[in-house]
């Protein structure tokens, strides 16, 4: 009974000790340009073009769940409007973090895992090199800004993709869709997502960099500490995007 | 010069499993140590808990009048330049060149130009027979050639203890046999403390100064090479020999029922001492001690035959065969039929 508590206790806690030890190496000199360039390029490449295919259909989905409700409500007028704030608040942080999570994230871990098992981060301990600093706090940095920037993306994409489908499929009228653009939806908004996308690219990297670094066993082992890093960051993404929309609705006044 | 690791009363368990305990032994400065065990007894966990990439339950381990169990993270890593590790399979940074690889010490650790990286890292590729092959990566070599750029990598910061896990791992009698050599050679050279992981039964009978043996999760004996090989200790002595006769099983210890039905059999005589290997120029190394002195010292007498070069290719008859083949097959390659350096994959 008490081992599979403990078992999860301590996992939370090796973790949690890594995402310490990130930050207490964050501020080390000489900082690994090289490393964060190649790596936000690597993220980048591996994500933007899924991210964007992903978000026209989201886009596309709100706008035609909101077409319709906004028909049965009468509040027609307000199609553009509540599609922005569906796609800005959520829509987009929660599309970066499935892309970031399952692109970024399992491409961080099987990275890791492989240097891991091919004895490359022992050898680097070994040569009195902080892996942490030397590996993983470049790949976090990286994270966190191709997250920042996908977001971008994401409300873009599905803003654009959102107003195609009620105009052009739905018949709604391009004048009404862009006046109450701006009627429910405030600039905080676009801060708080950018601030969750942060947050996620952050989280996202440092499991994946867990897992990898705890890899073992073989080529198997790479395997299977990526599935976890997927499912453990899916798991703790929404949460933590819950958490901080909690947050927002209590700090931020809304209109209306 | 070499630096004494003293290990006390070391003791590792992962989870509820002991991998082993009570360790003590003492590894002399300069001297070379080969530590043996059947498979799955924990050598390569003896030798990451030295370099303090894992730690141990109990126990210490002193270099330098340091305890590295104790030491904060910083301090390891200060204390880890004095080590030089060679990997199983060498561990190369996969994305990098070799040149790159044994280069990456030197630039993280020391002010020193390129200019002068390049030739130190010249020098040690040649020392282990590498030159030439400083634009390629990792994964375009054969195993042999990266197990010999990660040992040159190891050697680039100049340690003062070697540690090498499995060198004969994956490769074959001839080039188990050159690279035996070089440990040899290079302990003459820069008189660091060796210390060997191995299972290979013919580099611990000939390398050594010291012999270990892990064994059922305590450290079943060690000392010098011919106070083990002229042990009569069942365990030892079944290791040391190859044999099927004694307390170790094709698993783990056999049982009380297989021992008794062995318990009639006669075991089989000792055989000889082989000769020590030396160094390929024939200068004796500092931890080196003559044939026969430990046996004489303490009244041991060594099984017959021992210590005679016949049969064996000792090093000045190596060198000879090689100068041999050299002028037989002119001009075709120096160096034998297989070089260790006209390596190609």
């Amino acid at each position: 009974m008490a081992a599979p508590l403990t078992g999860v206790l301590r996992q939370s806690g090796s973790l949690f000790a890594l995402a310490l030890d990130v930050l207490r190496a964050l501020p080390r000199r000489p900082f690994q340009v090289k490393e964060f360039i190649q790596q936000s390029w690597f993220i980048a490449s591996v994500t933007i073009l899924p991210t964007a295919l992903v978000s026209i259909p989201f886009g596309a989905v709100i706008a035609l769940q909101l077409g319709t409700l906004t028909r049965q409500l009468g509040a027609q007028s307000y199609t553009g409007a509540a599609s922005v704030l569906a796609v800005l608040r959520e829509a987009s942080p929660i599309v970066t973090a499935l892309l970031i999570a399952g692109a970024g994230g399992s491409a961080i871990c099987a990275d890791l895992g492989s240097r891991k098992i091919r004895e490359e981060i022992d050898a680097m301990e070994v040569l009195g090199i902080s892996p942490i600093h030397r590996l993983v706090v470049p790949r976090v940095l990286a994270s966190m800004l191709v997250a920042v920037l996908l977001n971008g993306l994401v409300s873009v994409v599905g803003v654009v993709g959102g107003y195609v489908f009620n105009v052009i499929v739905q018949g709604g009228t391009p004048g009404a869709y862009i006046a109450s653009f701006t009627a429910l939806a405030q600039l905080p908004d676009l801060w708080t997502a950018e601030i969750k996308a942060l947050i996620f690219g952050a989280i996202a990297a440092i499991v994946a960099a867990y897992k990898g670094l705890g890899a073992g066993g073989g080529p198997k082992g790479v395997g299977d500490a990526v599935n976890q890093s997927v499912v453990i960051t899916f798991m703790l993404l929404f949460v933590v995007n819950f958490v901080i929309t909690a947050v927002y609705f209590q700090v931020v006044p809304q209109k209306i | 010069m070499g630096v004494e690791i003293a290990v006390t009363g070391l003791t590792k368990t992962f989870g509820s499993q002991t991998i082993w305990r009570d360790v003590t032994l003492t590894l002399p400065a300069g001297e070379i140590s080969v530590m043996l065990g059947p498979s799955g007894t924990g050598k390569s966990v003896f030798l990451k808990t030295l370099v303090g990439l894992l730690k141990p339950d109990r126990g210490s381990i002193v270099i330098d009048g340091k305890d590295l169990t104790r030491l904060r993270e910083h301090d390891l890593y200060e204390v880890r330049k004095l080590f030089g590790v060679l990997f199983q399979d060498g561990a190369l940074f996969g994305s990098m060149t070799l040149f790159d690889n044994v280069a990456f010490p030197l630039r993280e650790h020391t002010k020193k130009t390129e200019a002068e990286i390049a030739r130190i890292v010249h020098e040690k590729m040649e020392l282990v027979g590498l030159e030439g092959a400083e634009k390629k990566l990792p994964g375009e070599i054969s195993g042999g050639m990266r197990k010999r750029a990660g040992l040159a990598r190891a050697l680039v910061l100049d340690p003062e203890i070697l540690l090498i896990d499995e060198p004969d791992s994956g490769l074959d009698p001839v080039r188990t046999s050159y690279i035996n050599q070089l440990f040899v050679d290079l302990n003459a050279q820069i008189e660091a403390t060796f210390l060997i992981v191995t299972h290979d039964i013919n580099t611990a009978r000939t390398v050594p100064d010291n012999i270990g043996l892990l064994y059922h999760r305590h450290l079943a004996m060690f000392g010098p090479r011919e106070m083990l090989l002229s042990s009569e200790e069942p365990v030892v002595r079944q290791f040391l020999n190859a044999q099927t006769i004694g307390p170790i099983g094709m698993s783990e210890e056999k049982d009380a029922d297989e021992l008794a039905a062995e318990s009639g059999r006669e075991l089989p005589p000792l055989p000889p001492i082989p000769p020590q290997l030396g160094t390929s120029d024939g200068r004796p190394r500092r931890g080196e001690r003559p044939a026969g002195e430990w046996c004489r010292e303490h009244g041991v007498t060594p099984p017959p035959g021992s210590f005679q070069t016949a049969g064996a290719l000792t090093p000045p008859r190596q060198t000879e065969y090689a100068a041999e083949l050299a002028t037989a097959a002119a001009p075709g390659p120096a160096g034998g039929p297989v070089g260790a350096v006209g390596e190609v994959d």
